[in-house]
């Protein structure tokens, strides 16, 4: 595969890895976060922990949009996928997501409501316009790489005057979820570094990550999600590290630029405004961290039109999700991690998402406990 | 009805099925006739019984029965009937056994297209005589509109295991090499490109392929070394050798560099953001084989036009936790796990 392989190669990874192991001073250790899921995946879907020198510790962030969608909002979803004559539409990792009581959009759709798993957002277009007599809801999650498409299919409803179409919004912004990861750093863990995110950056840019270098004097580098992006940009982090530099760094110029693209950020500007306050799955309420739809466009905003109203809940007391997205406890440190907490049977959302801390580490990297068990 | 009316034939180009034609009387008998015996056609099914008498030699047999409600029911490289046929008479063949007869039973929602009905007896008819399995009883229903999804097809078959060969999922031990026959990911990937909510353009064809003769080579040269085998079908690569690892107590340990994935299914599978490893096969095997064994079972399968691309994926290792664990083309490892939860619907 053209343009893919060429990031996935074996013998350049070995190189990259050997650089690592020479540029790292075994005096000291480094903690460095990939924000992303897209990295957290790729990290455990090529076993880069083991090219990794043992003082280079990778902490899965929490840059996975469902694993820090807080409870609460899958109850809402429940709430507006009970109404009579909705269809909620949704991706497909975002069914298994437990809600309060155990409930998750399968198990309501297997009771009879009207969800169906769409591949983007333009299905649910499709979907409101072929049957206009059902109120299509699209279940918008993410962070700012899945904002534009959201913002289109509101812009392409309002052309196409599609009257049952509207957005139930939680998208999510990069940049205050890191702020607060780095306010938190009293909390036990000492992040020397970040990979910072790819898809999200080839919109927002590199330029607003400057300021975590700067003000909180951490290096980022901007990373691919490709194994060897993400090998490199290691590289890249315990280089500054060593220099004592906090730069913003960016690995993936093919893709990502200073300021991103202006006409996607202009799209979403045009149609979102910012909430006051959010909450985060690990991370609580968030001030300035989300979108919601802007008074004009009020009739797409599924929360108003549905009057719906927030809740609050809990999470399963025992889940450490929260811990695991701040970076202060791995997955195998969660005691329902592997017992009742599996991909079949997920108690928090880290479980459920392949980019999920917590079901990346069991799907791909959980042998890693036993032999380290085995050496203890 | 007129005399005259009933002889008329079966509207093939613009009929549909209707509740009658599962209904017992003479319309029943007629979609049999025109559609299925036309298609099927052998000496047992010209006798007209319920069920169908054969000869059988002294020795063990055995007996399968499989479910197919795919969709799309017409893919690239096949359909539902060719694919009844094929993967009843693989699931014979990975006893090492030589399959002998299908039996096939049609549930049918009613307003079905007798065209379509008729293209899927027939490719059914001409996968089983290339294949040399007949399909010698069989059974059809018709439910109404909407309590099925266009037609669903379930295949029996029965084989003779030749002497002394006692293939089972619980023998494969540490040391064992274990064979793939050819590329993975052919036949979901070309499901997939014709599901309506995917549909994207790709030269890949089904592998769906009748795997018997494969079989039969492997098993003359190798049948004592051959632990077990699999054709990799709902759940991939993956899936079986989970379920190996499982049965037998061991675990696995396979390169992901030596995995023959043809491009395109890599490139599809990427853009669809799924693994290879997970997707279905329809013409391939696995085969677990002692160390002493595999030179020839591979050299056996490389000659066989459906073994071309064979290859030693891997090998069984001892391992309490039956880990399936994968060294990546990057060079590090992970574990190919058990797919959680399915997002890609009915693919066979
Ligand atoms: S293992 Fe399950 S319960 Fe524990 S932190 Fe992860 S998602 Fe939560």
């Amino acid at each position: 595969m053209k343009y893919v392989d060429e990031y996935r190669d074996g013998k350049l990874a070995r190189g990259v890895a050997a650089a690592i192991a020479r540029d790292s001073d075994p005096a000291r250790n480094y903690a460095l976060m990939e924000f992303c899921g897209g990295h957290t995946h790729a990290i455990s879907r090529y076993g880069l922990e083991d090219l990794l020198p043992g003082n280079v510790r990778m902490v899965h962030g929490p840059g996975c949009p469902v694993c820090v969608l807080p409870v609460g909002r899958i109850d809402m979803a429940l709430q507006l996928a009970a109404k009579p004559n909705v269809t909620l539409c949704c991706y497909g990792d975002l069914m298994r997501v437990p809600g309060s009581r155990g409930n998750s959009l399968l198990r309501a759709k297997a009771a009879g409501a009207d969800i169906r798993m769409v591949y983007s957002t333009l299905d649910a277009l499709v979907i409101a316009e072929a049957e206009p007599s059902r109120d299509v809801v699209f279940f918008a999650i993410g962070f700012e790489t899945t904002t534009p498409p959201t913002a289109l299919s509101i812009r392409l409803a309002l052309k196409r005057d599609l009257g049952n179409f509207s957005v139930f919004c939680n998208h999510v912004l990069t940049p205050s979820a890191i702020e607060r990861i780095l306010a938190c750093d009293s909390d036990g863990v000492r992040i020397d570094g970040f990979v910072g995110p790819a898809h999200v950056s080839t919109v927002i840019g590199t330029a607003p990550f400057r300021r975590f270098a700067q003000d909180f004097a951490k290096p980022v580098v901007v990373a691919g999600f490709e194994p060897l992006d993400v090998m490199q940009a290691i590289l890249m982090l315990i280089r500054q590290v060593n220099d004592g530099r906090h730069e913003v760094e960016n690995q993936y110029i093919r893709a990502v630029t200073e300021h991103g693209n202006r006409i996607a950020q202009a799209e979403v500007a045009d149609i979102f405004e910012l909430r006051e306050n959010f909450e985060w799955r690990g991370l609580g309420q968030l001030p300035d961290s989300a979108l919601r739809l802007k008074d004009a466009y009020a009739g797409f905003d599924a929360e108003r039109r549905f009057a719906l109203d927030d809740i609050s809940a809990s999470d399963n007391p025992a889940c450490e999700c929260g811990a695991i997205l701040r970076g202060v406890k791995r997955p195998a440190e969660c005691r329902l991690f592997g017992t009742v907490c599996t991909p079949e049977t997920p108690m928090g959302s880290c479980m459920v998402s392949s980019e999920g801390a917590c079901a990346a580490h069991w799907s791909y990297g959980r042998f890693r406990d036993h032999a380290r068990r085995k050496t203890a | 009805m007129s005399a005259r009316q009933r002889h008329l034939k079966l509207d093939l180009a613009a009929g549909r099925v209707e509740l009658s034609h599962g209904a017992g009387g003479r319309a029943m008998a007629q979609l049999i006739a025109e559609v299925f015996h036309q298609a099927l056609d052998n000496e047992w099914l010209r006798r007209g019984n319920d069920q169908s008498a054969f000869d059988v030699a002294a020795g063990r047999m055995v007996m399968t029965t499989d479910g197919y409600v795919i969709s799309p029911l017409f893919f690239p490289g096949g359909d539902i009937g060719s694919l009844a046929v094929h993967g009843t008479i693989n699931d014979v063949a990975m006893a090492g056994a030589r399959p002998l007869y299908l039996s096939a039973s049609f549930i049918i929602e009613e307003g079905f297209r007798l065209a379509d009905l008729k293209k899927i007896a027939d490719s059914m008819g001409r996968a089983a005589r290339e294949a040399g399995v007949p399909v010698i009883t069989g059974d059809t229903k018709v439910v109404e509109r909407g309590k099925a999804d266009g037609v669903f097809i379930s295949t029996a078959g029965v084989g003779v295991l030749p002497h002394g060969l006692d293939l089972s999922a619980d023998k494969a031990r540490p040391g064992d090499k274990v064979l793939l026959s050819g590329s993975l990911g052919d036949h979901g990937v070309a499901v997939m490109s014709r599901r309506q909510n995917l549909a994207f353009e790709t030269t890949i064809q089904s592998d769906s392929a009748a795997l018997h003769g494969l079989v039969g080579e492997m098993v003359a040269v190798a049948g004592a070394g051959l632990r077990v085998m699999r054709d990799p079908t709902r759940g991939g690569l993956a899936a079986t050798l989970n379920e190996l690892a499982q049965q037998s107590c061991v675990g696995f340990r396979i390169d992901e560099d030596g995995l023959p994935i043809k491009p395109q299914v890599a490139a599809a599978c990427e853009l669809l953001g799924i693994d290879p490893l997970y997707v279905a096969n329809e013409g391939k095997l696995i085969a677990i084989v002692a160390p002493e064994h595999t030179d020839a079972a591979l050299a056996a399968m490389r000659a066989h036009p459906l073994g071309r691309e064979a290859a030693i994926i891997g090998e069984v290792v001892e391992d309490e936790h039956r880990f399936v664990q994968m060294t990546t083309a990057f060079g590090g490892g992970r574990i190919v796990d058990w797919l959680a939860g399915d997002q890609l619907p009915r693919i066979c």
